[in-house]
């Protein structure tokens, strides 16, 4: 399929509220041409408010939409040349599937010798050759997935938006389906913005992934740096698991209680702010303290075996916890200390990620 | 030490007992329905029964099918139920285009607006037909409120013929009639889910085409079932046509009347009945086969 280039989509200031509710509070938003964005949120944050503002279902109280040059906000829906898959798909059930996939393409007048080819192409393109006389109902849920991303496909939109599509689907279709998401917009390239909840999805799926949160977006980036470099607590504890710590910064100089906190990357102001630890990034040290790290001296609390790791909570000697996981092989199991002793743990200053105190 | 539990021989694997709670729980529950079955028994199925029986024999209580025909042989009978079925088609036609607009609006509102509308749909549900019959008497005769206002107006200069007449009958039955479509259509219309209109929009339907191509579509069962019900009881309606038809509205429920009060003629007004039955089940028969062919087109859920 060769749809036009690209598009860049600008989200500039765009508010909605419904009454005392802000729902979307100023929001801006700059979508690179080709890209595959994820807006990750909780529900109720937004994200799908400013996805259907996108595809023109719902009207902003102000703002400007920019797809590429052209001004957008007022353009009534059925003429933004979007493709839309929809969380719980939208298939006309009165309509056979090629019917459903060649609905776009009779609208805009394509001879049907034509969009026979097209629709044809487009079940090819998403795995279901020969079920183009199917009903909807026949199908399974994931191939009703696929009929409308191929309906969303097949009119060659430089726009895609999708709307949680995969959160009806099991476990491992879920994940099936994502590769496949993934490898159909590295195929064609199209801008494509993305919302689930599901932060894991976000991960895997996304060249930047905008965190919204309270109609705004909280923080706008790569994956690996939403991950490893989140600008606020909110992040933190919305994508992945960590413990906090609290910390002071005086005169450039990070403590937790009198222990030095040694950390690179951009300093902190002074005043209160907060240590964040993920599970994966503490080790348990052999000697009592190693060069490089930030060390931590407790007991472990309780030990709880989740399958591919074991998870561990170790209590600091000040009261504070932190918990770790270990990996569950034969090796990581032996080297857990028993309860009763006294474990060091070591986190490396290039892990080590200061927060400050949200207000 | 790990000690295995001992298989015992199974001396009952209660399957009769279990049988048996199953049978009874089944009687039970259709026994539920015993009083209504029995309304039926005595109130529907033997009275009608009755009836096919007397319309095979004549006044003089001797077996023929003389009263057969004389619906055949007799044109004025031709004519009654010619009446009888434009009549009720008119008025479903009527309800269905004065009907669909309305559901549509309801339907778009929000439910707890809507509801407060549908109260007003139902209305006249709750007044007796006799008294909203009279009231459409009076308001349509030639010194009644609508001809007086028309006059008074300037609209028109003569008294419009809207009473005692054809038109009397339809605005009658339409009023009548109207909730009965107004409210499988609401129900359907409600079931269709709003983004299939979002994405009929999103690839590109303007909202006619939308409405055309999606909406209207799966809204045809519930306009059929509606229209349906109506027909159906437009056939059988006596006092409307009587009181606003005035005489020249003759339907066979009229007719049926006028053979058992003036000529106590229980055989012919047991076979117009049974022939009305009769006709009916058939019509049934034929729009269900409708049905099932819109459906089979793709407008089924």
């Amino acid at each position: 399929m060769a749809s036009g280039s690209a598009l860049d989509i600008h989200v500039r200031q765009v508010t909605k509220s419904y009454g005392a509710i802000v729902v979307l509070d100023r929001v801006d938003l700059d979508v690179r041409p080709g890209e595959f964005l994820t807006l990750l949120g909780p529900s109720g944050s937004g994200k799908t408010t400013l996805l259907m503002v996108l595809a023109g279902f719902t009207r902003p109280d102000s703002g400007s939409i920019l797809f590429g040059e052209r001004e957008v906000i007022r353009l009534a829906p059925h003429k933004r040349d979007l493709g839309m898959v929809f969380q719980n798909y939208a298939l006309f059930p009165h309509m056979d599937v090629a019917t459903n996939i060649g609905f776009p393409l009779r609208l805009r007048g394509v001879n049907s010798a034509d969009i026979a080819k097209r629709v044809e192409a487009a079940l090819e393109m998403v795995q279901l050759g020969g079920y183009g006389t199917r009903g909807v109902h026949e199908l399974s849920g994931g191939q009703r997935q696929r009929v409308a991303l191929a309906r969303a496909l097949v009119f060659e939109p430089r726009i895609i938006l999708m709307d949680e599509p995969l959160s009806a689907l099991d476990k491992q279709l879920r994940e099936l389906m994502q590769l496949e998401l993934r490898r159909l917009h590295e195929k064609l390239g199209t801008t494509t913005i993305y919302v689930t909840h599901d932060q894991r999805e976000a991960l895997t799926m996304s060249d930047r992934i905008a965190v919204i949160n309270n109609g705004k977006v909280a923080q706008l980036d790569t994956p690996q740096h939403i991950y490893s470099k989140p600008k606020s607590r909110f992040v933190a504890e919305f994508i992945g698991e960590s413990t906090f710590l609290n910390v002071t910064v005086t005169d450039g100089v990070c403590r937790y209680h009198d222990q030095v906190i040694k950390a690179d990357g951009a300093p902190v102001q002074n005043g209160p702010c907060l240590l964040m630890i993920r599970p994966e990034q503490v080790l348990i040290l052999d000697s009592a303290a190693q060069e490089g790290m930030n060390c931590f001296s407790g007991r472990i609390a309780s030990r709880v075996f989740q399958g591919d790791t074991v998870r561990l909570e170790v209590q600091l000697s000040r009261g504070d916890a932190i918990t770790l996981r270990i990996a569950a092989n034969s090796a990581g199991l032996a080297a857990v200390p028993s309860d009763s002793e006294t474990i060091t743990l070591g986190l490396p200053i290039a892990d080590t990620t200061l927060l400050l105190e949200e207000v | 030490m790990q000690r295995t539990p001992p298989t015992l021989p199974l001396s009952d694997d209660h399957s009769v007992a279990l049988r048996k709670d199953q049978s009874a729980e089944r009687w039970l529950m259709l026994s539920l329905a015993g009083p209504a079955l029995l309304l039926v028994l005595v109130c529907m199925l033997l009275p009608v029964g009755w009836l096919f029986y007397l319309s095979f024999f004549t006044e003089d209580g001797a077996a023929s099918l003389v009263n057969y025909r004389n619906l055949i042989e007799q044109p004025s009978y031709a004519r009654i139920f010619r009446t009888t079925f434009e009549v009720s088609l008119l008025t479903t036609a009527i309800c269905a285009l004065v009907g669909y607009p309305l559901a549509y609006f309801l339907s778009q509102l929000p439910t707890r607006i809507a509801n407060l509308c549908m109260i007003a749909v139902l209305l006249p549900f709750w007044t007796s037909l006799l008294v909203r019959t009279y009231a459409w008497l009076i308001l349509l005769q030639r010194t009644g409120l609508i001809n007086t206002w028309g006059i008074d107006l300037g609209l028109w200069s003569e008294p419009l013929p809207l009473v005692h007449n054809m038109t009397g009958t339809l605005i009658g039955m339409v009023h009548i009639m109207l909730p009965f479509v107004v409210l499988p259509l609401y129900n359907s219309m409600r079931t269709i889910d709003r983004s299939l209109i979002q994405a009929a929009a999103n690839l590109g339907a303007s909202p006619v085409q939308g409405f055309w191509r999606v909406f209207f579509p799966l809204s045809l069962p519930g306009l059929m079932a509606g229209s349906l019900v109506a027909f159906i009881l437009c056939l059988g309606v006596y006092v409307t046509p009587a009181v606003l038809g005035g005489g020249k509205v003759i339907m066979v429920s009229s007719r049926i009347a006028l053979d058992i009060d003036t000529f106590l003629n229980w055989g012919s007004a047991s076979a117009l009945g049974v022939v009305l039955l009769l006709l009916t089940f058939l019509l049934l028969l034929l729009a269900s086969r409708l049905t099932k062919g819109l459906s089979l087109l793709g407008s089924g859920h």
